[in-house]
């Protein structure tokens, strides 16, 4: 009897360490959790929060078009090397926003690329294409 | 007749049977020959889309100030000098006295006798009563030289949007200043404007050439962004009787162009930033014409880059396009004749599109 519970316990216990072993709710719950952080980055696409001037992303990327996450990194002319989203991003900020450059881990700008990726779901990736 | 007109990235050279003319000018107009085919002859400047927008005070967005200081110093160049210059809308990006008197203040450096065309940006702070200050009637006609010229407010939308929602002026304007927002509505002229423009069109002679100035497409090419009109298949009813209709539109900052019957449609470019294709936003379809070769897709390097404005020809009934663009090669739309449809004099041809012309 005693060693039934002691096996019971374990079997509860190890049972949500198991990496194979999440459920619809877990990937419901993370899923929540990017559409929070891409609704996030819709808001400050449409904030002039982002910039100094109150110019906001959106004014010409609509819908995040035109910005072209699945072809990244690619090469730059520009900038002379590869580079990512983000980068550009940075670009937009400094140069029609006159703002300043966000760090790469910002969460601000995590949130504006799971919004951009977000409005570009269901195309194939093609990494370097212009 | 032929009519070869070279683009090089400053300055283009138009060979005509008559001889060669070479512009020295940062811009020059020629007026083309078109035969003896006879009929009106004359050009106009299109210029649109400026978005003047404030930061604070006297302080403006200077990468939109530069577009629409260059649009108006280089019209003002044109030789031979145009009849008259439109500006298609959306002078104001937030419609505020401060924005739309700095963008007034700009366009009154034009030579020229400017007509006005209302955007939504410089509509739906006010409902449009600081423009009538400056610029008068929302929607008017007259008679040039034997064409009929009709100008639209097209931005008009439900009166429940407009009157019932949006507990402030400010909130209003800024919910249709974005063109993706789910919040906006769509773009309309309303039962009243209708009833004029039937009037309007009523006195006018079959065979008059009639051309429409509207800010948003009098078609329907992608909802989600308003480039639409509620009431297109209506607008283009009223049109069908008449032998030759041009629409020229602004709002969607990129070149579009198509031919419904005898409607030729050609929209203008922005001085101030280029739009994306509609088809480049990959959750939802949309329909840009055929006919229609795209612009250059913008550098995002170039702060000019897919920005400019337009000079036309009017001749037989006909409005053919030169786009001066700041930082791509011009482009030409004309009416081909045999045809019957505008078209590209460097790019008929889909198969001798330019890599930046594809779009996605
Ligand atoms: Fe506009």
């Amino acid at each position: 009897m005693k060693y039934l519970t002691l096996s019971t316990l374990i079997l509860c216990l190890s049972s949500p360490a198991l990496a194979d072993e999440f459920s619809e709710e877990d990937t419901d719950r993370w899923m929540e959790q990017f559409e929070l952080v891409a609704s996030e980055g819709r808001r400050l696409w449409t904030s002039p929060e982002i910039g100094t001037n109150g110019v906001v992303c959106a004014q010409c990327h609509p819908n995040a078009a035109n910005t072209h996450p699945e072809t990244y990194p690619k090469f730059q002319k520009q900038l002379g090397r590869v580079a990512q989203l983000w980068e550009m991003i940075n670009w937009c900020i400094r140069n029609p926003l006159e703002g300043k450059d966000l760090a790469a881990d910002d969460p601000r700008m995590i949130a504006m690329q799971a919004y951009a990726y977000k409005e570009r779901r269901g195309v194939e990736l093609q990494p370097g294409k212009h | 007749m032929k009519n070869i007109i070279v683009n090089n990235r400053r300055d283009f050279l138009r060979t005509t049977m008559s001889g060669v003319i070479a512009g020295m000018l940062p811009v020059s107009l020629v007026r083309l020959s078109y035969g003896k085919e006879g009929g009106p002859d004359f050009t106009f400047a299109y210029i649109s889309d400026s978005h003047i927008q404030q930061i604070k005070g006297n302080q403006f967005v200077r990468n939109w100030d530069r577009g629409l200081i260059r649009a108006v110093a280089e019209a003002n160049l044109l030789e031979p000098k145009p009849d008259f210059v439109v500006f298609g809308g959306d002078l104001a990006q937030l419609g505020s006295k401060p924005e739309l008197d700095h963008g007034a203040e700009m366009l009154s450096k034009l030579n020229y006798k400017t007509y006005m065309v209302m955007g939504e940006h410089d509509y739906y702070l006010d409902l449009g009563e600081y423009w009538s200050k400056l610029y008068g009637k929302h929607y008017y006609s007259w008679d040039h030289k034997g064409v009929h010229f009709v100008t639209l407010n097209s931005i008009l939308t439900y009166d429940d949007w407009t009157f019932n929602r949006w507990e402030s002026d400010e909130r209003r304007m800024n919910e249709m200043a974005g063109l993706d927002n789910p919040n906006g509505s769509p773009f309309m002229v309303g039962a009243k404007q209708m009833e004029w423009l039937k009037k309007d069109l009523a006195r006018v002679s079959k065979s008059t050439p009639i051309v429409v100035f509207s800010h948003s497409p009098l078609q329907k090419i992608y909802k989600g962004w308003n480039f639409w009109t509620e009431e297109a298949d209506e607008i283009q009813a009223l049109l069908k009787p008449f032998d030759k209709v041009n629409v020229i539109y602004g709002h969607v900052h990129q070149i579009q162009y198509n031919q419904i019957g005898n409607i030729a449609f050609t929209s203008v470019m922005s001085t101030a930033w280029p739009w994306p294709y509609p088809e480049s936003y990959a959750q939802a379809e949309s329909h840009l014409p055929i006919l229609t070769v795209p612009m250059n897709r913008a550098d995002p390097f170039n702060e000019r880059d897919a920005t400019g404005w337009q000079f036309m020809n009017m001749h037989t009934g006909r409005v053919d396009l030169e786009f001066n663009l700041y930082n791509n090669s011009n482009r030409t739309i004309a009416f081909n004749e045999a045809k019957g449809h505008p078209e590209d004099t460097s790019f008929p041809d889909p198969a001798n599109r330019i890599l930046a012309q594809q779009h996605f």
